[in-house]
Order: C-alpha cells, then structure tokens, then sequence
C-alpha cells in the first residue's frame, strides 16, 4: 500500500485518456488527408509536413517558456491535430511560409497564450486560418486543380520543393475557383446561377473530391468515414454535425425552392467546401464547443445558420472557419444558459412537487 | 415465473457500464470467519447519534448482549457479536480515512460463543403491531447495509408522514466486485423474503419490489422461487447499469419519477430498503438476534482467494485479509466497500462495521490511475452524470475557491456515485474536488453557526447587564426621590411644630 494521500475514489477508471482522443480524431482523418495529399501532390506533402513541424516546435517553446513539462503535453497530441487541421484547410500549394505562420499563430496565439490545452476560446486552427485569410487573401485563395502524383500533370518532387519553397512560379498554370468561389463571383458579375454552374465542377465532382480545393476538405466520403468512425468511437456526439449540416441543408432548400436562379443548390452546399469536414472535426473541436446536448446542438445549428449567411450574402465564398469562430464566441454564453435540467428539479432549478399525483393515488 | 417479465422500466440519464468484476467471487459460497482474537466494535457504526456504551472494563457479556444503548431519534444501539470479556471503552482507529481514533469497545471473545439466554424469538411476528416490528428492528441494531447506515426503524416508521404504497427492495449491487448481496439472495432467499415481508407489513404498503441486475440471474432465479407464494412481490430484472443501486435512480428506473431535490424516495410513496437489511430484520423477529454480523465481499486482485464471509461485526479487517490468504502481492490501495463509492483504508485494524459490504485489495492496473490533465471540456463528464450536473464546470469553480457557485450549479445535488471521474480521460479527480467543497461548506456552516451563537449570548449578556444597570439606576432614583420626600417631610413637620 502507497503511502501517498488518500484521495476519493473511485479507483477505477475507464481506459479513456486524452492521448488517445487526439489519436482517435488522427486516425479518422487518415483518409482525406492521404486522399489529398495523393490529390495535390509533393506540394501538398512539404506543406503539411512544414505545418506539423512548426506546431509541434512552437508547442514546445511554449511550454517551455510557460514552465510546463514539455514531454507530457506534446505527448497528448493536441498540438499536431491543431497543426494537422490547418493544413487540412490551406491551399495545397500554398508557400511554406504560409504554414509557418499559420502553425505560429494557432499554437502561440490561438491556444498558449490562453493558458494552453483546454483553455482556449477559439479553435486554435481556425484562429489561424482566418488570420492568414484576412492577412495573406491572394496566397489563401489560389487554389490548386487536382494534380495526383505521378500523372503527368503532377510536378515532380524537384519543381516541388520550388513551389513550395521559392514562392508561386507558374502557378497560374494549374489554378483555378474552387466552384463555391467561382459561383461566388460569376454572380457578382450577374450572371445566372445555371450559366456559372456549368463551368464548375459536376456534383459528382465534387462529392467525390474530384475538385479543387483546401488540402483536407475535397473527399466528403472519406472525411465522412472519419466522422462516423469519431461518433463510434464516442469521441464526439451526433448533435453538433447533424444540426450544423441540417440547418445548412434546410436553409439552402428553402432558398433555392424560391429562386432557383439566384440561391445554390443544397447538395452542393453540402458537397461543396468545408462543410463536411467542418462539421465532424472544426465545430465538434471538444475544447471549444458547448458541454450541454441542447447546447450541442444549438451551436451546431449556429454554426450552419452563419455557414449559410456567409457563403450567400457576404464577401467570401466559403464561411465555416469564420461562423465556428463565430459561434466559439458564444459557447460560454450558450453553457451559461443551456444547462442540463438537475435531476429532482424543474427547469429552473425548484425541487419538483407531485402534490396532485400523490392524492390521486390515494 | 420469471425475472424477465413485462414491468415497464424507464431510463435514467447518464450512468457508466464498468467492468463489472464480479466472477473473482461470484461463485463463492458465504463461509464463516472464525471468531477472531479481539474484537473492536465502535459506538458509532451509522448516521446519527454515537451509541452509549452500558459496559465497563472486566465486564463478562454474552453474545447478543446490548453493550451501547441509542441516544437520540437517529441512532442505534450496539451488541456484543459473541460472548467474552470487556477489555476497555476507549479510542481505536476509526472505519474512515482519516483514520482518527473513536470510542470503540473491545472484547476478548471467550470462545464459547453464548447466546444472552432472554433473547427470545417471536412465534407468530405478523401477529405483532407494525409499531412492534419497528420497536423490534430499532433495539435489534440495524441499519441500512448497503453502505448508508441510516437506522431502518427510522425509515420504517415514515408511514406516519407519508402516503406509501411501495417498499423497493435493492438488490441492484451495482458496485463492481461485490458479489455479498448476489450471495444472500442465492443462499438466503427465504429468509430475505420473510424480512421483506416484515418490512412491508411494519409500513403498511402492499406492493413489494425486488430490484436485481440482470448479472445476477442465479440471484433473480432463488428469489423469484422463494417469492412464488406470494403474489405482491414482483421480482424485476433490471439493466445492469451504474449507478442503478442508488436508491433515487432505482426508483426513477422502478416508476419513471424522480425524487424531489432534498427530498425522500417517500415523497414518492416509495421505501428503499436493502436486501442484506431485509436479512438483518428477519434475524432480529424470527431468531430474537440483534444485529451483531453480516456478509462482506473480499476481492480485487491482489488478495489470493477471493471471497463472501460472514463475519463478526468488530473484526479487524487484517484477521480477513488473513483468512484469503494474504495478498498476492502488495495492493496499491485497500477500500472498504466498492470501487466506485469505498472509502480508503490506511490501517487494517480497523474494524468491520454494519455498513461494510467489502474489502478490496486492489493493484495498480485495476486502479488504473494516471497523471492528472488539464480539462479539454470533452463532456464526457457531463454525459456521464446521472443528475444532470456540470462536473467540469463545479470542478474548476471549486478549484477556484469559489465554492458558492458550485453549490449554485447544484453541487449538493451531486450523489458522488464517481461516474465523473471514471470517465475522465484527463484523470481529474472530480468527486475529490466534490467531498472536498462539501466538508469545506458544512465546516463554514459549523462556524458560522458557531458565530452566530457567540454573537447572540454576547448580545444576550449585554443586554441583561444593561437591564441590572438599568434596574439600579431606577432603584437609586427612586430612593433619593423616596428620601427628598422624607426629607420634605420632616422639614414641614418641624416647620409646623415651630
């Protein structure tokens, strides 16, 4: 028998740790990442492991700095997923530079200065998304054509490396709109909704991820898959992505229902962009996200409403890291207000009474 | 008839399934500890008022004899468990974790092992007044045995203030590892039954439950015989499910309502009674014997042979870590009771008590205890509540200091079943964090209270010195009034004789 304090029990305890939350969300988003770095090539592959490596050295200076054991907190993972996020959303040919200081403000500004894991407010890789976007538009907003590796559109691993990490030479070659951004402008211009869709990608297209787009998001099965196999593994619950995709699914019908010309269809919304992978790994962000079910699913229902707003009547084609930031803000607001109800009471906290059932049994 | 039968049961929140661990002990049958050297029988073994001891050193008692009465409405008297001679009243190391010495009783068991010849059983005890019953259970002893203590008489006698219909009987035993309460059932059935049946009637209800988790079948199976001839008692199988044993979420599962924040399953109508306490109440009418042993779990990994004993109340737990062959290896931690709600033991001399259902030496991997983590505010707490709390949200408002709030998010509506920190993936240690506020709360309360007395005689006093002051005074006043008066008079009498 140890001779340490006596602590409360139970002593018992489930096999869950957080090491092995990161590592589950890691594993589900195995496939659309091998998918899209298979997609969009060497580029893609130095860009992600650039992110990696500066997320986890930025980790460790902050917490170096802070005073906490280094090896215990980057061992729990949450630095890489954050940094594997971020890469997931950047454009796969982005420069290195851009993954450096997206890496930096994620983990230094976004979580560490907070007080580091579980005390950040904001999702850390959308703090940083956001930030490059506002900071870096044209870099953020060239997006790449599919190119898989070793077809003949592909570079090779030596012109690579240039893209890479000598700046956008020939970029221009392979770019092209995603189609929520070239929708976007077409409609800017007037242009009818169905004369800017048939220069897009099918839906087909882009269900399957045939398409251009941030490096993580184009897969939506395979990000699916991922998601699934999170709510098996009750890493997270059904709640937020079910009410964020069907808010964004209901506002888009009814729209498009009224003005087929003018509003996108709710498919493509669906298949189109962040949206899946929003749903399952940026809004579901444990850390960031409202504890209550109600809460749950009021956030998800935020997250879909502003999704939808953005993508349709303000200036950027795609919305999702800017409505979960959004509706980061209000997590501790909807905590606040949207409390289980407390098991021997009402929903306002009085003991609950049975004062007529009771004379009615007698 | 069968357990499985069409009684509707209702979900409750939350909840954990953990690894049960039962089959380490399960199939063990109820031995007999052998009377041990020394007993150690505490004055306080329930909640409510210590007992009183009536022996003194060099006393010779028999087994079953009263050796402290109850003082007090909530309290319970004390037995001599076998005969033998009282070796002193004094301080021995209490069945807490703090390990603190408490009145206790210590006895030399003379080995003979003789009954107190007056205690006589009752012939025909549905003959006797549910009063009686109750007076009977109370000089018997017995408290709740599934782990509370609350004297039963005490709950029996709430038939005076509420309308009941049911009397619930818990055989739940959903703490892992215990397999006492599945023991009694299989091996005691009739018994258990007939005790039922005395609590019932001592209420006055008419229906009788018989709550039992579905992976005790055998258990369900010896009731459900034993039960056959009577038709108001339904024997149901429920989900195994923790933390169905207690008692306001048996009867949510049972009816479907919940019990009323600060309230009693008899809001309800409903009596929670425990299946070991059904036993205890049979012995003490059937057999005339006051409450003196009971059934207790010894399990976990690190003890050799597992085991269901039935043991002496007053036995140094060391005498059963004896008895199954000493530990296998060295236990990281030793609890009494199950490994969800047990308390911490740092001391095997401390002895068994009526609430003790189990002693477990448990190893490191059974623990599986880690490096506490920051919190994620995964909710996994939060889902896992069966009351509907925040436990992140209480935690870090405790850790903050500001114990208030917790108790506004509903701190003391926390049951401290530890499903929380099971689940933790960051290893906090939620319910320590609970405990902690909550004797820190009842400590404020005790001073404040305190205070406020001091405050009052204080006041008291200066107002009553105050009043003699003042009575003083007036007693002065009036006298030099009295004596200018007097005065006035002689001067006018002898102006008149002038």
């Amino acid at each position: 028998m140890n001779n340490l304090p006596l602590i409360s029990g139970p002593y018992n305890h489930s096999s869950a740790t957080v090491p092995k939350i990161m590592l589950y969300v890691m594993l589900a988003l195995i496939p659309a990442t091998v998918f899209g770095l298979y997609q969009f090539g060497w580029p893609a592959i130095f860009l992600f492991a650039v992110c990696i490596v500066t997320v986890v050295l930025a980790e460790a200076l902050s917490l170096k700095l802070s005073g906490k054991p280094v090896g215990i907190f980057l061992m729990d993972g949450s630095a890489i997923l954050t940094g594997w996020l971020l890469a997931m959303t950047l454009p796969p040919w982005a420069p290195w530079w851009i993954a450096v200081l997206g890496g930096l403000i994620a983990i230094i500004i976004g979580k560490q200065v907070f007080g580091g894991i579980g005390q950040n407010l904001f999702n850390p890789a959308m703090v940083a998304r956001v930030a490059l976007l506002i900071s870096f538009p044209l870099e953020m907003t060239l997006f790449t054509t599919p190119a898989p590796l070793f077809s003949t559109t592909s570079p090779d691993f030596m012109s690579s490396l240039f893209i890479t990490f000598s700046g956008s030479v020939q970029l221009d070659a392979y770019t092209g709109a995603t189609t929520l951004g070239h929708i976007k402008t077409e409609l800017g211009r007037g242009i009818e909704l169905q004369q800017a869709q048939f220069a897009t990608d099918s839906l087909w297209q882009l269900t399957l991820g045939n398409t251009g787009g941030s490096l993580g998001e184009t897969s939506a099965p395979l990000l699916l898959a991922g998601g699934i196999f999170l709510l098996y593994k009750r890493v997270i619950s059904w709640y937020i992505p079910v009410s964020m995709l069907g808010t964004l699914f209901f506002l888009a019908a009814i729209f498009h229902l009224l003005d087929t010309q003018l509003y996108v269809d709710p498919f493509t919304h669906l298949m189109s962009g962040a949206a899946i992978l929003g749903a399952f790994f940026i809004a579901t962000d444990l850390v960031t996200s409202p504890v209550s079910i109600r809460g749950q699913l009021v956030f998800g229902a935020g997250c879909g409403l502003l999704v939808y707003v953005i993508r349709t009547w303000a200036g950027y084609p795609e919305g999702v890291a800017f409505a979960v930031m959004l509706m980061n803000a209000f997590t501790p607001l909807i905590d606040h207000y949207l409390k289980p109800r407390i098991y021997g009471r009402d929903v306002k906290g009085q003991p609950i009474t049975y004062n007529s059932e009771a004379e009615d049994n007698s | 008839m069968s357990a499985k039968n069409l009684f509707k049961l209702f979900k409750i929140r939350g909840g954990i399934h953990p690894d049960d661990c039962k089959t380490l002990s399960a199939a063990k049958n109820i031995i007999d500890l052998p009377i041990p050297a020394l007993l150690h029988i505490p004055l306080q073994q329930h909640i409510g008022a210590a007992a009183q001891a009536l022996v003194n050193r060099g006393d010779l008692v028999k087994k079953g004899q009263l050796l402290a009465r109850s003082q007090g409405a909530i309290s319970a008297p004390v037995h001599a468990p076998t005969s033998g001679k009282i070796m002193g009243v004094g301080g021995y190391p209490a069945h807490h974790p703090s390990g603190l010495l408490v009145r206790t009783i210590t006895l030399k068991p003379d080995m003979k092992d003789e009954w107190l010849s007056s205690l006589k059983a009752v012939q025909e005890p549905f003959k006797l007044t549910p009063e009686e019953i109750t007076n009977k259970v109370a000089q018997a002893g017995i408290v709740g045995m599934g782990g509370a203590t609350f004297p039963s008489a005490v709950k029996l006698k709430l038939r005076s203030r509420y309308n009941l219909q049911t009397l619930v009987i818990n055989g739940a035993e959903c703490e892992p590892y215990l397999t006492c309460d599945d023991r009694l059932m299989q091996e005691e059935s009739e018994h258990v039954i007939n005790g039922i049946r005395l609590m019932a009637y001592a209420l006055g209800v008419d229906k009788i439950i018989v709550a039992i988790e579905n992976n005790k079948p055998l258990a369900q199976q010896a009731m459900t015989h034993a039960a056959d001839s009577y038709n108001n008692i339904q024997i149901i199988d429920l989900p195994a499910h923790y933390p169905m044993g207690s008692e306001k979420h048996l009867v949510q599962t049972l009816t479907g309502k919940e019990v009323p924040a600060r309230g009693l399953t008899a809001d309800i109508g409903i009596v929670v009674h425990n299946v070991a306490t059904a036993l205890a109440v049979h012995n003490a009418l059937c057999h005339g014997h006051p409450l003196i042993s009971r059934v207790m779990t010894v399990s976990g990994n690190a003890i050799k042979e597992p085991n269901n004993i039935h043991v002496l109340l007053g036995t140094p737990l060391s005498c059963l870590i004896d008895f199954c062959g000493d530990f296998k290896q060295e236990p990281e931690k030793l609890v009494s009771g199950g490994p969800m709600m047990g308390q911490p033991i740092s001391d095997t001399r401390i002895p068994v008590v009526k609430g003790s259902n189990g002693l477990l030496a448990l190893t490191t991997e059974e623990i599986n205890s880690q490096q506490e983590m920051p919190c994620i505010r995964c909710s996994s707490c939060v889902q896992a509540c069966p009351c509907g709390l925040i436990p992140l949200e209480m935690a870090s408002h405790i850790r903050n200091g500001s114990l208030d709030t917790s108790v506004n998010l509903g701190l003391l509506d926390c049951i401290a079943c530890g499903s929380c920190s099971y689940v933790c993936p960051a290893h906090i240690p939620l319910v320590q964090y609970f405990n902690y506020a909550k004797g820190e709360l009842t400590s404020r309360q005790r001073t404040q209270h305190k205070q406020g007395e001091t405050k009052r005689l204080t006041e008291a006093r200066s107002k009553r010195m105050e009043a003699i002051k003042k009575a003083k005074r007036e007693k002065m006043l009036q006298r030099k009034k009295e004596m200018a008066a007097k005065k006035k008079q002689q001067a006018e009498k002898n102006e008149t004789g002038v």
